[in-house]
């Protein structure tokens, strides 16, 4: 732990990517979040119907939680310390003893056990990641990424959002580096993740994620039957933009970010072409940000007085828009 | 995105906090700035909460006729269904949708409330006689 930097707190975007980059600037790899968050291959799209979270089909913006750890093992070269528990009590000692002795951790919970989170946040989500880089008595001091200031954590909620049941259940797990490569060549990593994403988008060989999977959704919505459920209608389509927006995504379902990142890595490779590319992610982003706010509308409305058609339309366009997207990042990466 | 557009809502469910958003500048560089809620998002985060609450509300009346037990106005309060809560539970659906019924209910032994009453933040005197204590 010797020449560990001191935590600074600093407000990301998205909870894991936000972690993960702070956690690597305590060891002297300072990157921007959405350039670990490009490189560990976080962005994706998923539309799983068959699969139902509080009776609603997955639909995802980012690769599943836990996949930006393992992306910076993978593509940046850390070892990370982790582990899971069974025992609660052996959870809390190991993670007192590894404050004090002045490490910085990163752990998964749950947000309906976290009290600073505002109420209407509290669903059972069990993958918020966040950072506990210190302790006074019995309080953990929290930096978590997507609010603007530290905060303090009892150990008895915090027990409890690190072991609640459920989906994706945290388990107590519990992350930080060990080792980190300072000189580790971005310019290949960032290549080999960008392929690694491209490949994904494009050539998924399931219909329900990457483009195809954003078809898929559309022709989902575009056979909606208005006058049969509408209420169902419109809470289906608030959950797609909810999980769109929700627990920060950057805005856009991470399109944002990712273009974030294409620029910067169009600047590292010194590559015009991910710059256009990120432009055009940029766009892309913008169209599912009208997406989100025609199933807003669409949600807020008394009477049946949408067209799932539009609405179809609009994810459509975001489709077409990736397409075009991965297609230049395909080409001006084989040059 | 252009910082100029990010949404800056001042909605109600973001308590007068900020979130990180990343978008670009004038000159197309991205900037890592902050929004303070967005309109879109509001709405249909208060759909899924008001959808909740007509739940427990529904629940609040059935259990006031004996019809369901505290279990499921709880679980409606805490924004969960039969699924979430018997995976927080550690308890199959089943067992969780015969704990509705009001005579299992009143049977059921001190342990399994504890455990309700744990996960739904309330003592179990509040949990057992809901609705009359309300």
């Amino acid at each position: 732990m010797a020449g560990l930097n001191p935590l600074e707190h600093r407000q990301y975007a998205h909870c894991e990517s936000g972690v993960v980059t702070a956690l690597l600037r305590c060891h002297n790899l300072d990157l921007s979040e959405p350039m670990v968050f490009g490189i560990t291959g976080g962005l994706t799209f998923a539309y799983i119907p068959f699969i139902k979270m509080t009776n609603m089909p997955i639909v995802s913006y980012r690769m599943i939680p836990g996949s930006i750890i393992k992306g910076a093992v993978k593509n940046l070269d850390v070892r990370f310390n982790t582990k899971r528990y069974r025992d609660k009590e052996e959870a809390l000692a190991e993670l007192i003893v590894l404050v004090d002795q002045g490490e910085i951790v990163g752990l998964q919970t749950s947000v309906y056990w976290l009290p600073y989170f505002p109420p209407e946040m509290r669903f059972q989500f069990n993958a918020h990641n966040l950072i506990i880089y210190g302790r006074e008595g019995e309080e953990f001091l929290v930096s978590d990424p997507v609010f603007e200031h530290t905060v303090r954590i009892k150990a008895e909620d915090l027990q409890n959002a690190r072991f609640a049941r459920g989906t994706l259940a945290p388990k107590g797990f519990i992350y930080y580096p060990v080792l980190v490569n300072t000189c580790i060549d971005l310019r290949e990593a960032i290549r080999k993740s960008i392929k690694r994403t491209v490949h994904m988008m494009l050539y998924a060989p399931v219909p329900f994620i990457g483009i195809k999977g954003i078809h898929y959704l559309a022709r989902r919505i575009g056979r909606l039957n208005v006058h049969k459920d509408l209420r169902d209608i419109r809470l289906f389509l608030g959950h797609i933009v909810r999980m769109q927006e929700e627990i920060g995504t950057g805005g856009g379902g991470f399109r944002f970010m990712y273009a974030a990142f294409l620029q910067e890595a169009g600047h590292i490779l010194e590559s015009v072409h991910l710059g256009e590319a990120s432009r055009m992610m940029t766009e892309a982003g913008d169209m599912w940000r009208q997406f989100a706010l025609g199933c807003a509308k669409a949600c807020k409305s008394r009477t049946a007085d949408f067209d799932v058609e539009d609405i179809a339309r609009l994810v459509k366009k975001c489709a077409i828009q990736e397409k075009l997207v991965y297609s230049l990042l395909k080409t001006s990466l084989i040059q | 995105m252009k910082i100029s557009e990010v949404p800056q809502d001042d909605t109600k469910t973001m308590h007068g906090e900020k979130k990180a958003v990343y978008a670009v500048d004038d000159q197309g560089r991205y900037m890592q700035t902050t929004t303070k809620g967005w309109e879109a998002e509001e709405i249909v985060l208060n759909q899924v909460i008001s959808e909740f609450e007509e739940k427990a509300r529904e629940a609040t009346i059935r259990a006031k006729n004996n019809e369901t037990s505290p279990i499921e106005y709880f679980m409606y309060k805490n924004w969960m269904d039969p699924l979430t809560l018997a995976q927080a539970m550690g308890l199959y659906r089943w067992q969780v949708k015969r704990h509705f019924k009001p005579g299992v209910f009143k049977k059921l032994d001190n342990k399994i409330l504890e455990a309700y009453a744990r996960l739904f933040k309330v003592s179990v005197d509040e949990l057992i006689n809901f609705p009359r204590g309300n």
